[in-house]
Parts: structure tokens; sequence; C-alpha cells
């Protein structure tokens, strides 16, 4: 009797390799979280909550690492927002008993989206989203609290995210998981039924939903940006892999297109030693 | 013979040279109640690991004529214990080293400076310090010991020639960042640190001591998870992931012969044949692959 193991090449599994173990993810967010709060020398935080599964999850985290009663939440709704965000915020405020604050702010961005009649959904909703980091850095200074950013690995890599917008947070402790592990460890963390249910959307406005917008679903993308950024595969690699190449093509260009919004603004090098190239701290250097 | 030996798996404070000498000081003290004889101390201990252009100010040197180092050299004496710290070492030409020292009795023993610095996706060793130029075995009063750095040991060289040196201990010391997470219990870098460790513990039918640190810098996560590994390759202490721990474990040195009567890997040892061999690879490498550096 002959044994005869044959390996066929074949395709990467990527959907299992975009599997987690949730336990150790929160063990190192908890600790992560807790060590730049102490660090900064705060004991507080401040979350914007939206009804999603990304700020749902870190407020989840926060609690875990902060108590909940450190945990501030701020909803920030305007006149479009769907019941359904602030009712699933909600959720999340009850569940975890955190103190919550809502702040309405259609009359802060209201006169100025009166001043240009003509001005496109998109204007409109990074206004909405910095005068949501306005809110939020104020409630830093009230609450005593640092502000936890929301932001996963996919839409930081898509760029699909305002710079100085929901983009701006102290400190980021989901963004190296992809849209895909975020639902993953959100599930572990008992995170409510309706936030993993439903579309993510920015609910800048009414209907408006990521994959809508981006045109392709985040289990999809999430696959291929595995490959390309964590995997190292060239776009070739990632065709052989069974990817659409227009796809794969259009993808790797915003994330190229993008890579702005990830990066500190260029200074302008004049003297031998300079911010930004060779005067070289940690950020954990100030605490 | 037997011999207890600590790991002291700590958070260092980057650039805090006071309290990283504290903290080591208050773990040599725990160390003596549970009567450790050699106490290791992870990575840098005495400087946190990302220093940056911290280096400059967060050097040593290793003699009593240095403060920081004074009390660790009483230390070593006044609880007749041996250490092995890690610390930005600088000679007097201004060039910094990632060192190990290894301390006894009030004496500096040995002196080991890194020599690989990894330079590559997030570590910038290379940018800030000098590579270490030897890697030799020393005599201690418990054994002839050896003493690595994080990614010397990453390559399969350092460790031979420590073997080859005759070292029946080795002495590995890391700040080894966590990375690589996915389905299972353990980092990617967790995995791969405890293989090469039980792979270097078999092949080389000695002890591996090593301690790793924990905490953050910046978004860094430090796994700890440090071990020892027995001369049959085996883990017999295994120190928690991720949370600062103490582990204090007897050593029983006579394993070392036990396991080379069974396994005479040592003896048979073919180093002529490898001399020979590399020499002529390294004349006739055809591409100048390897540098010689």
């Amino acid at each position: 009797m002959v044994t005869t193991l044959v390996q066929p090449q074949s395709r990467v599994d990527i959907d299992a390799l975009l599997q987690i173990n949730t336990d150790l993810a929160a063990k190192i967010i908890v600790g992560f979280i807790q060590d730049a709060i102490a660090k900064a020398g705060y004991s507080r935080a401040v979350i914007g909550l939206s009804g999603g599964i990304d700020s749902a999850l870190v407020a989840f985290l926060a609690a875990r690492a902060l108590g909940a009663e450190n945990v501030l939440a701020v909803r920030m709704p305007y006149r479009t927002s769907s019941a359904d965000s602030l009712s699933d915020a909600q959720a999340v405020i009850d569940q975890l008993g955190l103190p919550a604050l809502t702040i309405e702010i259609t009359p802060m961005v209201q006169p100025l989206i009166d001043l240009f009649p003509d001005m496109d959904g998109v204007r409109k909703g990074n206004i909405m989203a910095r005068q949501r980091m306005i809110v939020l850095y104020d409630q830093s200074a009230a609450w005593r609290g640092l502000v936890i950013g929301t932001s996963n690995k996919t839409e930081v890599l898509l760029g699909y995210s305002t710079l100085f917008g929901d983009s701006a947070a102290a400190l980021q402790p989901i963004e190296d998981l992809y849209k895909t592990q975020v639902r993953q460890l959100a599930r572990a963390l008992g995170v409510p039924q309706s936030i993993l249910a439903k579309p993510p959307s920015a609910d800048l406005w009414i209907g408006q939903t990521d994959e809508g917008e981006l045109g392709y679903t985040y289990a999809e993308v999430d696959r291929l940006l595995y490959l390309l950024v964590d995997a190292r595969y060239t776009v070739d690699e990632a065709v052989e892999q069974g990817f659409e190449r227009a796809f794969v093509e259009g993808v790797w260009r915003r994330v190229r297109q993008n890579h702005f919004k990830r990066t500190m603004p260029n200074v302008a090098k004049l003297s031998r030693r300079s911010i930004g190239h060779d005067f070289l701290y940690l950020r954990d250097w100030s605490g | 013979m037997h011999l207890t030996v600590g790991l002291a798996q700590i958070y260092p404070k980057i650039g805090d040279v006071q309290a990283n000498l504290r903290a080591h000081l208050q773990q040599i003290e725990a160390a003596k109640a549970h009567g450790a004889q050699l106490l290791l101390f992870p990575e840098l201990s005495l400087s946190g690991y990302n220093l940056q252009d911290l280096v400059y100010e967060v050097a040593l040197q290793p003699t009593a004529d240095d403060p920081i180092f004074r009390q660790l050299l009483e230390a070593s004496g006044d609880y007749d214990m041996d250490l092995m710290v890690g610390f930005v070492d600088t000679d007097q030409r201004a060039r910094y080293f990632i060192a190990a020292a290894y301390l006894s009795g009030g004496r500096v023993l040995h002196v080991h400076h890194k020599v690989y610095l990894p330079t590559y996706t997030l570590f910038d060793e290379g940018r800030y310090f000098a590579w270490g130029d030897s890697v030799r075995a020393f005599d201690t009063r418990f054994g002839r010991f050896g003493m690595l750095i994080c990614e010397d040991f990453w390559h399969a060289s350092p460790p031979y020639l420590l073997w080859i040196d005759r070292a029946d201990v080795f002495l590995f010391h890391s700040a080894s960042p966590g990375r690589g997470l996915d389905a299972s219990e353990r980092l990617g870098s967790a995995r791969w640190v405890q293989l090469v460790n039980q792979a270097y513990g078999s092949l080389f039918t000695s002890y591996v001591l090593h301690c790793n640190r924990v905490g953050y810098e910046d978004g860094l996560n430090f796994w700890g998870g440090s071990t020892i590994v027995d001369p049959d390759g085996e883990i017999i202490c295994a120190a928690p992931m991720h949370e600062p721990a103490l582990c204090i474990h007897s050593l029983d040195l006579n394993q070392i012969r036990r396991t080379r009567t069974r396994l005479p890997l040592l003896r048979d040892e073919r180093t002529g044949l490898t001399a020979r061999e590399l020499a002529r690879i390294l004349d006739q490498s055809p591409d100048r692959t390897f540098s010689g550096r």
C-alpha cells in the first residue's frame, strides 16, 4: 500500500488568513489603550459613537480598558442622520453603561453649507466630519479625556475618510484591523446584533452606504488588500489569485492616491536638523 | 549541579535610565527571595527599545565609574547574584552599540555588542547603532556561557559560533515587537522565536534562556513569553504573554551531559569540514552574494 500525497498548486485561502484570534487581539488592544491613556497622564477617553460597528467596537474595547465610567460616548447627529444610527448608538451606551452626550451638529454646520447652494455631498460630508472632530476635541478638554479614533485599516488604505475629521484622534486602537476583522472582533466582544447586521454607512446623507460608494464589498476588497499590503503580492500575483485586473489596479491606485492622508504634511527641509526629517523621537517621548 | 535562574520580564520605560535602574534593583531583590543565582533582563532593559534620537542621551559605560553600573555591580556582589542587563554602550569615539553585560561578584565579566542590527520593515537599528564585531563565549562560576541579543539569534551562525566556542548555556534577550496576528493563540513573531529557541536547544544540546520584554512603545506591543529550553529541546519554563513576570527556575546542568551521551552531536561536529567548505564557498561565490562583512 503506497500513499501518494499530491498537493496541486491552488489559490491561497485568504479568508482563513484574515481570521484573527479575537482574545489575543482584544488583549493587545486593551493593553494599548490603557498604556496610551496613562502615558499621556489621563485616565479617561472620549469617543464619537455613530451607531456603526467601528465606533461600537472601540467603545467596547475602551470600556474594558478604562472602565465604562471613564469613557464618554458622544452622539452627534445631523438632521438627515438615520434614526437607526441614534438608537444603535444608544444600545451600546445602555449595554456598557457609558456616560453619554448627544450634540446636534446641524446648527453648527448649516450656516456654512447654506452659504454655497451648489455644495456637493462630499463637501457637506467633510464639513460634518470635521465639525464632529471639533465637538470631540472640545469634550476632550472639558471631560479631561483623550479622543480615541475609530478608523479601520480598510478605510484608511482606501482613503475613505475625512482628513482632520474622523481621522483625527490621539490613538487608533483598530486601525490595523481590516473591516472583516473588525466584524470578527465586534462579534466576539458582544456588540449588539443590529449593529453587526446593518450595512456600513458614513450616514452623511440619506441612503449612503460605504459599499455603494466604493463600488465593491468590504469582504472582497479586504481579501485583495490583505494580499497587496500584508502579504506583499504584486498586482500581477494578485491577478493570478483570481481577482479582476481592473479591480486590482483600481484599488492599488486608490491606495496610492490617498497616501497623503496617512502621512504628516511634508516639511521643506532647510536646516541641519528638521522636524519631520531628522528630529526623531517616539510620540511616547512626550508622556 | 543545579543553577537557579530568573527571567525578569519587565517593561522598561523609554529613555528613563534612573526609573529602569530602580526596576532592576527591585527585580534583583525579588529574585533573591526565591534563591536566584543568575537573573536575566531584556534587551536594552536600562533604556527602552526604540530610542531614536534618545540613543545619545541614555548611553552608559559598563564600568564601576558609571553611576548606574556601579549600583548594578554592587547589587551583583551584595546579593551574590550574576546579572545580564541590556543597555546602550558607547566608546570614546562616539560609537553606540546595543549591548548586553554580564555582571558577577561586582565585576563585569563580559560585554556583547549586537552583531545583527535589523534595519527593515519596522526596524531602524542600523541608523543609530554601530555593528558589533565579535561573538565570544565566556567563563562564569557556573560554567561557560554565551550571550546574544534578539536579531543575533534570528541568524543561525552566532549561536553556532558560541557552541563551538564551548558555551553550554545560551543567554538570549530581546525587545521583540509583537506582529503577525492571525487565528493562532500566539503572534507570528512569538511562534517564530520559540520555534528557533527550541531548535537551538535541540541542535546544540544546550540550555537556552530567553528573556523578552513586555509593554508598549508608541503602537508597538512587546509580547514577553520568555522561556527556558532544555538540552532536549523542550520548553521547561514559559512566562506569560504580554504581562510582566519574574520566572525563577532551577536548571539541572547535569542534563547537558546526559543528553549529549544519548545524542553526541557536539562530539561529532565537523568544524574543520565546516571551515574549509565555508572558506571555499565564500571564495568562489560567483556573484559575491556574501559581502564578508
